[in-house]
């Protein structure tokens, strides 16, 4: 039982890096960026390819296919987001599911659906706690969703960038006349939710090693449902559903069935935005009369 | 009530300024401004020069385009016609930002707050600009982080003092009472530190003791940091008290400028805001 809260754990962790940048997102651009998955993909490959092919250290290839990943954010918002800043959501919402598709079928042409064996990078050895075994890999995820968290949060409450980033999600124009760029501020939202794609990529095929082009579309889609489920736009919020929704998919492969585990994640969120329409740490809006 | 003895001296016809500011460049040169809706002319062939530390007024019926005159010296529309001079220099192709950092700040008639940011945080978000560290300093708590924090945090103190505001820096803006508000969009203006200040409808909502303090300030805050400020108002004590020029919109045209006395007594702004007199038999 333990040892299923512990994978729970660190799967819900991957969830919740890649559920914190859907939500700052959406928390600043109030956008679904559809195509957040499929960066992850981009970042897994990015990862493999620069370790496997070209040799390079795993730490070097990390920090390149963060970089890689943080430049692709930026070019997918500027290219395909920012000319629709004024249009429907819905129109957004379609843009972005197009861009997934996108991501997707470039990375079958350029690599084929040919699934790759991606290295544990994140292999330090296995901790042995009596007949409890945790790998290094658990114990790394969860503890960079958590710096992760706590560094986001600091970011978006203390700095100016941060501030300016909530200016942003309040008032576009009002934040414009104050001086604050407001391009620029959602360049910088977008760069870093996807530079943590890119993390959360390296995480999760260190932990499922089975890359293919679509390996970020499921688990994009769960953190998407972990970032509602935690009240979409809390950053606090996003790392709490991710790992509530971890925990709850582990354990329900483990006891009542696999191929149910996913209609089991699903039917949770279904109640819980029944019960509680803002998620978890959501905030109510109140409608001013 | 109108105002002291004003003496307006012309600069290039057909605009004055204060005699104080005569020789000093002007903050706002305005010639031949106009806007196009489709086919509906907003404004039309709007000319204005603010001295350098004028208080100057923008009356006019409701729906008259003073707003919109707001919009065009922000860029939040871009003019059809015309050009804006800012402190000599031609906004022609400039955004909101940029007028921003030349030196034009503005409230809104209606709040325009961040609700969810602390009082002392919305002053700070005019602060932005000034405020000169990179993103890895925030990331990592360099000591210019800690040094441009502090610094800003003690100038957004000095600004809310202006209104007595310091014991409510902690607050929340949108649980603001609604005077105290419309204070705060001024201090947030007044941190980007501009040269003209733009108040839309400050006193709008305020009771007569509150405006009459409002009226204080806004005198204050022009001896205090030698800016000019240009207020849309219609609370006629405000503009009258407060204002050393004053320029009426009609139907998106100027009809009338001059000291609070003169327009007082212009025959044309009276028919504006009261009607044409009906022919007696």
């Amino acid at each position: 039982m333990l040892s299923y809260l512990i994978n729970g754990i660190s799967l819900g962790s991957v969830y919740a890096i890649i559920a914190l940048g859907y939500t700052m997102v959406y928390g600043i651009a109030k956008m679904l960026n559809f195509a957040h998955g499929d960066v992850i993909m981009v970042g897994g490959y990015m990862a493999y390819i620069t370790s496997s092919y070209l040799g390079l250290p795993y730490g070097v290839a990390i920090l390149i296919s963060i970089a890689v990943c943080t430049l692709l954010g930026i070019f997918i918002e500027k290219l395909a987001y920012k000319p629709l800043r004024s249009a429907t959501s819905l129109a957004v919402l379609i843009t972005a599911i197009g861009v997934s598709y996108f991501l997707q079928n470039a990375a079958l042409l350029i690599w084929s659906s040919n699934p790759k064996a991606f290295p544990n990078m994140v292999n330090f050895g296995t901790l042995e706690l009596g007949n409890i075994r945790i790998t290094s890999a658990s114990i790394i995820t969860f503890l960079s969703c958590v710096v992760i968290m706590v560094a986001l949060t600091l970011f978006t409450n203390k700095t100016k960038m941060g501030k300016a980033m909530k200016a942003v999600s309040e008032d576009k124009g009002a934040a414009q006349l104050m001086g604050i760029n407001v391009n620029a501020t959602i360049s910088l939202t977008f760069a870093i939710g996807s530079g943590l794609a890119a993390i959360a990529g390296v995480l999760l095929c260190s932990s499922y090693p089975n890359l293919t082009p679509t390996t970020g579309s499921m688990p994009g889609i769960k953190a998407f449902t972990a970032a509602v489920f935690g009240g979409i736009g809390s950053i606090p919020g996003a790392m709490l559903g991710g790992i509530i929704l971890g925990i709850i998919e582990i354990l329900s492969k483990a006891y009542i069935s696999t191929e149910l585990s996913d209609a089991i994640v699903f039917a949770v969120l279904i109640v819980i935005l029944i019960v509680k329409p803002t998620g978890l740490l959501g905030k109510k809006v109140t409608e001013k009369v | 009530m109108p105002n002291k003895d004003i003496k307006l001296v012309s600069v290039p016809s057909p605009n004055f300024v204060p005699e104080r500011d005569l020789g000093k460049p002007l903050v706002l040169e305005v010639s031949h401004l106009g806007i196009d809706f489709g086919g509906l002319t907003a404004v039309d062939d709007f000319n204005m020069a603010i001295g350098a530390t004028e208080i100057a007024g923008l009356i006019g019926p409701n729906g008259a385009g003073k707003t919109t005159v707001f919009n065009l010296l922000t860029k939040v529309y871009q003019p059809t016609r015309g050009t804006i001079l800012l402190n000599g220099k031609d906004t022609a192709g400039m955004n909101t930002i940029q007028v921003n950092r030349e030196g034009i700040a503005r409230t809104f008639q209606n709040i325009r707050l961040f609700d969810s940011l602390t009082v002392e945080d919305n002053v700070k978000i005019g602060l932005h600009n000034s405020m000169n560290y990179h993103m890895y300093h925030g990331i990592l708590r360099l000591p210019k982080y800690w040094k441009e924090e502090k610094a800003a945090h003690e100038k957004a103190m000095d600004l809310l003092k202006i209104f007595d505001m310091e014991d409510m820096a902690n607050a929340k803006a949108g649980s603001l009472p609604y005077g105290a508000q419309r204070r705060l969009e001024i201090v947030r203006a007044l941190a980007t530190s501009p040269k003209l200040l733009l108040l839309d409808e400050p006193a709008a909502g305020m009771n007569p003791s509150e405006t009459a303090e409002l009226m204080e300030n806004i005198e204050k805050i022009r001896d205090t940091f030698q800016i000019a400020i240009m207020l849309i108002e219609h609370d006629m004590n405000l503009v009258m008290g407060v204002c050393e020029s004053i320029a009426v919109l009609n139907f998106g045209k100027i009809i009338a400028k001059g000291t609070p006395a003169e327009i007082q007594n212009n025959p044309q702004v009276i028919e504006a805001y009261l009607g044409a007199k009906k022919e007696e038999d």
